[in-house]
């Protein structure tokens, strides 16, 4: 399954990574590297194999329905990013966070 | 003093003959005098430890004090800490100031203990080098043109140059281990589940957890005292009784049945490490131990089956990085797509981004079974490599690391060379085992580590085994000249 450039520039779009002609080209070397690294799977058997997803035979906990959280707005919205698109004021308003418009 | 003990720190501490606030000086001091070249601080607030120093030393004027209370401890810049700048070492969280504690912060506030500062770490724990920080590589204390292994590196460099009298780590797929082996310190990596990752930034879930970075096995049970303990915050934190790590230190290794696994000193193993290795073993004998060959056959496949799954776990956990809510946000941008596609192209590294990649790709339509599922199949392979292993042996003993620290630069363009630095640590923490590394000796002047491995949740049996070595051993207490 050998990777192309075009593969590289669409994976990086799936995880929002904006990348260059050039740094997609360097990427794809590397890639292919670690890819032909992980390759090495693919000669073993795993038919009727379970699954491992980890390493503790574990079921999700359940906890009383009460409330243990206090509000912490002021404290986690202190600390919001930089606005930017020349504003160096932190990117919240009234309680919440400003984004880009989304929706028109 | 610097080459101290925590239990004799702590006697010196309780007989008045020195304070907390001596103590986190004299750690200061040393920190102002060496941090400079070798790097392994990336954050430090004098008037924050030396409050903590002072609050120390009046609860231990009150009699109430605990064993670590008034030690100064270096903490890994992965652990959120309220008030301090917790980076892990990204541009992406350079100026981020912890709004809450992580879970390990809080046990060592509650027990005591004085933080010294924030060390310096690979980005997001994804290296073995240290040389992935944004804030730099870190200077290997033994030869300053070397690295101190990773993720840990800046915690590593502060143990073995005694910039603290104990260190924070993590170990995703080695990064406790293979830092201790390449700095000459004792390092343990516990069971998976055994400390809780509240606050602990994720790399992979699956596979990340914190442990001690110490001088001595005496020094990481004292630590795991603190670290060890269910916590409801953390989904996947076991709920187990409460354990006194130091309880067997003292026993004797007589009949001890050690496992030493073929694959362990097969082609990729420096010579000269095998031999401080083997000579290791020979010491356990003399103590009655007996030895068992073993085999973990799947051993090579642990490095392809890592570079899926922990990818794979990365790529999801770090989607929270979208310039939001905290972090870095790009100064300019068009549209939201820009603004996360820009935030996230400026604020990661390299290594961090490749990562992100390779975990986008083998999760994607198409190719999630031929990666992810046979990953995760192997993944339960490797795990009964070693539950048929532990029939036969009580440890598993082997190399920690292939070679000893190598030249800064030497693989920082060969990701796949970096990646085969983990060989022989990095199926532990696929099977969720508890692994640690301890000095051995020393190959053309630098640190060797042996690697012990024990079964699930037998880390007071680990640190007894390693114990009993340092008692007829001294490589632990070595240091690097010149750093006196």
């Amino acid at each position: 399954m050998a990777l192309s450039i075009e593969d590289v520039k669409k994976i990086a779009h799936l995880a929002r990574i904006e990348i260059s002609e050039d740094e997609a080209a360097a990427t794809l070397t590397k890639l292919t590297g670690i890819l032909g690294l992980i390759e090495q799977m693919q000669a073993v058997n795993t038919e009727g194999i379970v699954p491992m997803s980890h390493s503790q035979d574990l079921v999700q906990r359940l906890r009383d329905d009460v409330v243990t959280k206090t509000n912490q707005r002021e404290a986690f919205q202190g600390i919001a990013p930089v606005l930017g698109n020349g504003s160096t004021e932190r990117a919240v308003d009234g309680g919440l966070y400003l984004v880009p418009k989304v929706i028109e | 003093m610097i080459n101290s003990s925590l239990k004799t720190l702590s006697q010196m501490l309780a007989k008045k003959e020195i304070s907390s606030v001596e103590l986190a000086q004299a750690f200061l001091n040393r920190i102002d005098a060496f941090n400079p070249e070798i790097n392994a601080y990336i954050a430090l607030d004098q008037d924050k430890t030396l409050a903590q120093a002072k609050a120390a030393d009046a609860r231990i004027a009150a009699g109430n004090a605990e064993p670590l209370t008034g030690i100064p401890i270096a903490q890994k810049d992965i652990f959120c800490a309220n008030g301090w700048k917790t980076t892990c070492s990204s541009k992406m969280l350079e100026n981020f100031v912890a709004p809450y504690d992580a879970h390990v912060i809080s046990r060592f506030d509650a027990a005591g203990a004085v933080n010294l500062g924030k060390t310096n770490m690979d980005e997001f724990a994804m290296g073995s080098s240290n040389e992935t920080s944004y804030f730099g590589g870190v200077k290997n204390p033994w030869d300053f043109t070397r690295v101190p292994g990773g993720s840990s590196g800046g915690s590593a460099a502060a143990v073995a140059a005694r910039l603290c009298a104990a260190a924070t780590g993590t170990d995703t797929g080695g990064s406790i281990r293979q830092p201790a082996s390449l700095c000459g310190f004792t390092g343990l990596k516990p069971t998976y589940g055994v400390v809780s990752r509240y606050g602990m930034i994720a790399f992979a879930s699956s596979l990340d957890q914190a442990g001690p970075m110490a001088k001595s096995a005496e020094d990481c049970a004292l630590m795991m005292n603190v670290m060890a303990g269910f916590d409801e915050r953390d989904s996947t934190s076991l709920n187990r009784e409460k354990e006194d790590y130091t309880r067997d230190l003292n026993k004797p290794l007589q009949g001890l049945r050690i496992g030493l696994p073929k694959e362990y000193f097969a082609e990729g193993l420096d010579a000269n490490v095998a031999k401080v290795v083997m000579d290791a073993v020979t010491e356990y004998k003399k103590l009655g131990a007996e030895i068992v060959d073993i085999s973990l056959p799947n051993t090579g496949l642990s490095i392809p089956v890592y570079y899926v799954l922990a990818p794979a776990e990365a790529s999801s956990n770090l989607s929270r990085y979208d310039g939001v809510r905290y972090g870095y946000r790009t100064p300019e941008y068009t549209d939201l797509m820009d603004m996360y596609c820009k935030t996230r192209a400026e604020g990661f590294g390299e290594e961090v981004k490749r990562r992100i990649l390779i975990g986008t790709y083998v999760l994607s339509a198409g190719y999630y079974d031929a990666y992810y599922l046979k990953a995760q199949q192997i993944r339960r392979l490797i795990a009964q490599d070693f539950e048929e292993a532990f029939k036969h042996c009580d440890v598993i003993m082997g190399p920690a690391a292939p070679s000893t620290a190598f030249k800064a630069g030497e693989k920082v363009d060969d990701p796949v060379a970096m990646y085969l630095e983990d060989l022989y640590t990095i199926a532990v923490n696929l099977a969720g085992l508890p692994g640690m590394s301890i000095p051995a000796g020393f190959s053309n002047s630098l640190p060797v580590g042996l690697q012990i491995i024990g079964n699930y949740f037998d880390e007071a049996r680990m640190l007894n085994v390693a114990h009993q070595y340092q008692q007829v051993t001294d490589w632990h207490t070595r240091m690097p000249e010149g750093l006196a």
